[in-house]
């Protein structure tokens, strides 16, 4: 039985390549709450004991560097531009812009985590992790008033700050992967104005992710900072 | 061809400008937070993010555009069992005395 040509990518199941990219998207999209839904659970437990223990949050976030976290959300902004232009670029069938956006989306995660890496040494260094050899002596800093914190509620800041940093850190890495096989497929012009739902619903992705940093930044970082 | 097709490509300017308002908006907030702002510190940094996941979300991730609008409110959905999770917590936590 024959029937009229179409992209090889379309497939039988859906009416045309319009609606296959809907039911794509919309499947990226349920899988993004459920990211919500996963990383609010941690936003929450985060937000009930700031509330409670705000002096150690308040000292623990003082420890943070702002430069270097405010560079990262720099760079993640950055990079969510980039996917951006990558995915107009295979709207637009062009190849080789399309692998360039791509490989640069991959180079800033991975300036990301390198960063990232920076800062975690140092909480090793400073003995700032949370188990056996955590110590903690700084104070909050109160408008020049220095208020002595207890070490456990402060350790519980730092368990939250692992916790969500690294849980995130974890999705840049499976991003950078994402977008690497990406990237070498595109190369090998696997996507086409046609079709590019992969690039697309994998952009999806790291815009949630770079969403997600855009709330623990703040959250983390920037907790009574001002003198 | 499908009468529903979309474009979601707005000019390569047009997502760039996007890029540097949502700098300009963490710079903001770094710079809001050194300002003693008192209890209202928190909420001008989460207020400042929220707008930059509103525009994340609308234009980077192409909600606006979206031929279905399902992807919208799929969205929304989200959102609003995140503020349910975190509303009730709070209402049990914030009524509960301490000390």
């Amino acid at each position: 039985m024959e029937h009229e040509a179409h992209n090889p990518a379309l497939l039988h199941h859906f009416v045309d390549a319009q609606q296959q990219k809907n039911a794509a998207s919309l499947g990226m999209w349920l899988f993004l709450v459920t990211e919500i839904m996963f990383f609010g659970g941690m936003f929450c437990a985060y937000l009930v004991y700031r509330l409670k223990y705000f002096n150690a949050f308040a000292a623990g976030s003082q420890q943070l560097s702002i430069a270097l976290g405010a560079t990262n959300t720099a760079v993640l902004i950055i990079s969510s531009v980039t996917v951006v232009l990558a995915v107009k670029a295979a709207e637009a069938g062009k190849r080789k812009v399309l692998v360039g956006y791509l490989a640069v989306t991959v180079l800033l995660g991975l300036t990301f985590l390198g960063i990232k890496g920076f800062e975690y040494r140092e909480k090793f260094e400073r003995h700032h992790v949370p188990g056996p050899t955590f110590q903690f002596t700084d104070t909050f800093d109160d408008n020049g008033r220095q208020i002595p914190v207890d070490s456990n509620e402060a350790q519980l800041f730092f368990s939250l700050y692992f916790a969500m940093t690294g849980m995130h850190a974890l999705h840049m890495i499976i991003g950078c992967g994402l977008f690497s096989v990406l990237a070498v497929l595109a190369w090998r012009g696997h996507y086409s104005p046609g079709y590019f739902t992969p690039v697309e619903n994998a952009g999806l992705y790291w815009h949630l992710v770079d969403i997600i940093w855009i709330y623990l930044f703040p959250l983390l970082y920037l907790i009574s900072r001002h003198s | 061809m499908s009468e529903h097709e979309e474009h979601t490509t707005h000019s390569q300017g047009f997502y760039i400008a996007i890029g540097v308002g949502l700098l300009i908006g963490t710079a903001t907030t770094v710079g809001a937070a050194f300002v003693n702002l008192g209890p209202f510190n928190p909420v001008v940094a989460l207020l400042i993010a929220t707008i930059k996941a509103i525009v994340v979300v609308l234009f980077f991730m192409h909600v606006k555009d979206a031929s279905e609008k399902l992807a919208g409110a799929v969205v929304l959905s989200g959102f609003f069992f995140l503020a349910i999770l975190i509303s009730l917590s709070l209402a049990d936590y914030l009524t509960r005395s301490w000390r």
